[in-house]
């Protein structure tokens, strides 16, 4: 106790104090805001599945999304949007949100999968919109991955990038990557355009056609680097960086062992 | 010239003190012999050192030559850090990249522990010329210039000047040519190839990669040529209905008949400038466009090639209705007559006139109203 009596009129004690601070509320936030609504699951009884799934509406979306769905100036309408936009903003973790912020980001969903088909439900109760795709619809077994990756270079490259690792958009936003999604998740955001995706119907791209991107996808996922590390696919830039990085350090360091004196 | 004399070294306070092998010609640096200077063991391992580089390069290019031929260039291994990876590619990578590095730190090696330690003192000399030398030079010009007329023959003088400043034109003259007419440019002057695409009214609008998949079953599928006509007509020319598009999509289109202009008359140019994306928005979030009534009930179609330096955009925010070139971030707003609110882009993205025609598919109603693409000389 000496030793703090000595210093507490030290003039590195309030910026320590002030930091410490920070650190402990800055922290603390970032620690509680990744708490969900825990508990969302609710004695069911004999209700039925929509009423299950407004009543969970209610108590996790509603704040954002209004009472009756209607949407409020801080989150959009539901009505309308179908269950497959449920189904993909719950089950990727991308709602309820955490802050708000740019983006949605995927994190881990607190849902079961019978709460999501409720609430899923309820929504879809609403006004019809985009049902969930059928587990036949996401086969992509029997597609055609050279017409897949041709309709993905020219539908969906331009913001997943051409391996599909994501990239930037304007102001904060971005296309994330599609290496962690699965098939439901990616015909889904197809065919709801969730945040600023545009929209890809199945009248434009027809379920063959998205069973072929799904099918190219899952292949880039699954496809071995054969020109060594591929520094997250990302092309010249993550090249770049790394060559300006560890190879010139490499360089450095032989040029410093090339001129030490030898002993 | 410079003077390399390890002897001969001398500077400031050591005029007359000539350096002597192994000792510094500077005499506040004080010299210290290495240990495979004064150890024979020492010296024998540092040759053991080097011998070991020099054998290990050849080791490796052996195993060059034996992973090259021996590894199928498919084969898939995990290797930590690198993943799963191309068995052959890092083979042979490492090998040659071993055998280069061993040859380079052996011979470094070589010269750190073996050869001679000696300090050195580089001479240097003034960089200008000594003024004897400047002198001859301006002497010699003056004399030149005397003998040659150059002052005196005034004719000759300007006649040459006016032959040289002439001289260059046939190099801007040839610029010309740089762009050679062809079967496919009718006749027309770059500018107006430029200024045009080959959207006409009442051309249909298809939605792009129907086509390429189209071709690509003809490529690997179609055994009779009835085959080939069949999947062409199945699904090669995909119109749009307005009912395809809902709001906040976007569609890749080009015009109907570019698929015939690119790959049978196998002109590669026509896309780069009738490629045009169709998104839909609600019409009251249309605040302005380009001209009157230019959407089909919220549809708007614009180019698809970045003003600034061309490159193809279909980076669409659908809630923002921002367009964005990946290229230079220059950013468009196609609700508000796809005007530039961001970037290095100086020219607004032209948007397409569309409509339907009798049979309910969309249709460009003309060609753009103006040109495409980056600016060129004759646009200003």
């Amino acid at each position: 106790m000496k030793f703090l009596a000595a210093r507490r009129r030290s003039p590195i004690v309030a910026s320590a104090l002030l930091i410490g601070a920070l650190a402990v509320v800055g922290g603390g936030y970032a620690a509680l805001g990744a708490v969900q609504p825990a508990e969302a699951t609710i004695a069911v009884g004999a209700e039925t599945q929509v009423e299950k799934g407004k009543q969970l509406y209610l108590e996790g979306c509603s704040s954002c999304h209004g009472l009756e769905a209607q949407g409020t100036k801080n989150g959009p309408t539901l009505i309308g949007v179908g269950a497959a936009a449920v189904h993909f903003q719950v089950a990727t973790g991308r709602m309820p949100l955490a802050a708000p912020g740019a983006q949605a980001p995927a994190k881990e969903n607190i849902y079961s999968d019978a709460d999501i088909a409720a609430m899923s439900a309820y929504v879809a109760s609403l006004a019809p919109g985009p049902a969930i795709p059928t587990a036949e619809q996401i086969d992509y077994a029997d597609a055609d991955v050279a017409f897949g990756g041709e309709l993905f270079r020219i539908n969906c490259a331009q913001c997943h990038q051409a391996a599909g690792q994501g990239g930037a958009l304007t102001q904060g936003k971005y296309a994330p990557s599609l290496m962690e999604a699965t098939p439901q998740e990616i015909y889904e955001a197809m065919l709801t355009g969730p945040q600023n995706m545009p929209v890809f119907s199945d009248a434009q791209l027809p379920t063959e056609d998205k069973q072929a991107i799904i099918a190219y996808i899952r292949g880039l996922d699954n496809a071995p680097s054969m020109g060594g590390l591929n520094l997250g696919r990302f092309g010249p830039v993550t090249e770049g960086v790394f060559l300006a990085l560890a190879i010139f350090a490499a360089l450095i360091a032989a040029a410093v062992w090339i001129g030490i004196k030898s002993r | 010239m410079t003077d390399m004399s390890p002897h001969q070294g001398s500077s400031a306070g050591h005029e007359n003190a000539p350096a002597r092998l192994g000792y510094s010609p500077v005499a506040d640096i004080a010299h210290k012999p290495r240990a495979t200077d004064t150890d024979p063991k020492a010296a024998r391992r540092a040759e053991r050192q080097v011998a070991t580089m020099f054998l290990l390069s050849m080791l490796f290019v052996v195993l060059f030559v034996v992973a090259y031929i021996g590894i199928d260039k498919t084969t898939v291994v995990y290797i930590p850090v690198l993943g799963e990876v191309g068995a052959s590619n890092v083979a042979l990578g490492f090998t040659m990249g071993m055998a280069i590095l061993l040859i380079g730190t052996g011979a470094i090696q070589w010269a750190k522990k073996l050869m001679p330690d000696v300090e050195v003192v580089q001479q240097r000399h003034d960089m200008a010329s000594p003024k004897r030398a400047a002198l001859e030079a301006e002497a010699n010009y003056e004399r030149g210039k005397e003998e040659s007329g150059f002052a005196r023959f005034r004719i000759i003088r300007r006649t040459l000047i006016g032959a040289m400043v002439l001289f260059p034109i046939p190099l801007v003259v040839m610029l010309r040519d740089l762009w050679t007419p062809t079967e496919f440019t009718e006749g027309k002057s770059p500018a107006e190839l430029l200024s045009t695409t080959m959207w006409t009214p009442g051309m249909r609008i298809i939605s792009d990669g129907t086509y390429q998949g189209a071709h690509s079953e003809i490529d690997s599928g179609g055994e009779m040529a009835g085959d080939v006509e069949a999947a062409e007509d199945s699904i090669a020319f995909r119109p749009i209905r307005p009912e395809d598009l809902p709001v906040g999509g976007l569609i890749a289109a080009i015009p109907q008949e570019l698929p015939e202009v690119e790959h049978e008359e196998g002109n590669l140019n026509a896309r780069g400038k009738a490629a045009i994306i169709l998104v839909r928005m609600e019409p009251q979030d249309i605040r302005s466009q380009q001209g009157d009534g230019w959407d089909y009930q919220g549809i708007l179609a614009y180019s698809k090639i970045c003003t600034h330096v061309g490159c193809p955009i279909a980076l669409y925010e659908q809630r923002t209705h921002h367009l964005l070139c990946p290229c230079h971030q220059s950013t468009f707003d196609l609700a508000d007559s796809g005007n530039v609110v961001f970037g290095p882009a100086a020219r607004r993205m032209p948007q397409l006139p569309i409509g339907v025609d009798e049979e309910g598919y969309l249709v460009a109603m003309s060609d753009f109203a103006e040109p495409i693409g980056p600016s060129f000389w004759e646009r200003g």
